[in-house]
């Protein structure tokens, strides 16, 4: 009996000793985890790229995560919808921020959405990680050379963009976002901030032509 | 008696992996080493809070609670006792579909696997496949 115990004290310890280790390491995710990562005061003063007119009364923040399936899901079946009618009416304004969640290639893609906006190509690269999402979060194999036929696709300048994902160079951006994004209460994505509140329940297109018909009539009164 | 002693180390086993898992949800440890898995999308979703409570505490509580019955029925004075094994058995079956509607969270809604809470769906269902027999014969 005694060795028994012995053997369950083993087994606590030998558990206490790899969760400290555990706790001392770096995350899975290819792509900068988020212990290795400097951050910079411009990193820091980055708020995210933006899609709108600068006087639109109703502005949301989008927390989100290229490999997360519920954010592809939204670029692709509402966004298209929102940005038609509320972004390009001059309605609304859209702030994406990044929220790597922990999937395999969440900071990888986070870095690729990062390094095509320093060409003025983020939304296009956003749309395009989201359309092709299923090609290659799927896959175990790094989708490193899939980023860049997708960037290659929008038009992005291949040597700028390789030398930009190669350094990491915007690496602390992502980490910033998310400490913010987490500091706000975000635990999952996408989640949306409408004019500073985090929105609960429906998120289609409709729930926001709502919200936004609701807000910018309280501003007129 | 070697039933109630695998049992407790079954239970320890997950004890310590819904232990981790635990101090991840509430911040004591940053990162989760999940290899190419998905454990901190699974862990950070929706559903890893059930009224309030992260998922992971009711494993820490659960696991918990099979290990002490099961040192408990370890005693000189229990070892005759059905009730430890009994106990046991309902114990297992509780965390058993627990298990299973996690997994089935994990499968079907998220589209995601986290390794960690395989292993603890693992560990579950081996207790289960030897408490509900054992109990059953108890009777």
């Amino acid at each position: 009996m005694r060795r028994f115990y012995l053997v369950l004290v083993l087994v606590a310890a030998v558990a206490a000793v790899l969760m400290w280790k555990g706790s001392r390491g770096g995350s899975a995710d290819a792509g900068a985890s988020s212990s290795s990562v400097a951050v910079s005061a411009a990193d820091s003063a980055f708020r995210g790229f933006t899609l709108g007119s600068e006087s639109a009364p109703v502005e949301v923040v989008e927390y989100a995560d290229f490999q997360c399936p519920h954010c592809g899901e939204f670029a692709n079946i509402q966004f298209p919808t929102i940005k038609e009618q509320l972004i390009n009416t001059g309605r609304l304004r859209w702030r994406f921020r990044d929220f790597p969640l922990g999937f395999p290639w969440s900071r990888v893609s986070a870095l690729a959405g990062q390094c095509a906006g320093e060409q003025g190509k983020f939304w296009e690269m956003e749309e395009a990680l989201f359309q092709h999402q299923s090609d290659w979060a799927a896959t175990s194999r790094n989708p490193t050379s899939a980023f860049r036929d997708l960037a290659r696709g929008i038009g992005v300048d291949l040597d700028k963009y390789n030398a930009c994902m190669d350094s990491q160079r915007y690496a602390g951006r992502v980490e910033v976002s998310h400490a913010e994004g987490a500091a706000l209460g975000v635990t999952g994505t996408p989640t949306f901030f409408v004019n500073g509140r985090m929105l609960d329940g429906r998120t289609n297109s409709d729930a926001f032509q709502s919200l936004v018909d609701s807000l910018t009539a309280k501003g007129r009164h | 008696m070697r039933l109630r002693q695998t049992i407790a180390l079954l239970a320890l086993v997950g004890f310590c992996i819904a232990l981790y898992l635990w101090f991840y949800k509430v911040g004591i440890i940053g990162h989760l080493q999940c290899g190419s898995g998905s454990c901190e999308y699974v862990q950070t979703s929706r559903y890893g809070v059930l009224l309030g409570v992260p998922v992971a505490f009711y494993g820490v509580v659960g696991y918990a609670l099979m290990l002490a019955v099961a040192i408990a029925g370890l005693q000189p004075t229990q070892l005759e006792r059905r009730w430890p094994t009994t106990t046991l058995a309902t114990l297992s079956v509780g965390g058993f579909l627990f298990t299973l509607y996690l997994t089935a969270i994990e499968l079907f809604v998220l589209h995601a696997i986290c390794r960690w809470c395989v292993g603890s769906a693992v560990v579950m269902t081996v207790i289960t496949a030897i408490a509900v027999p054992a109990g059953i014969r108890s009777k």
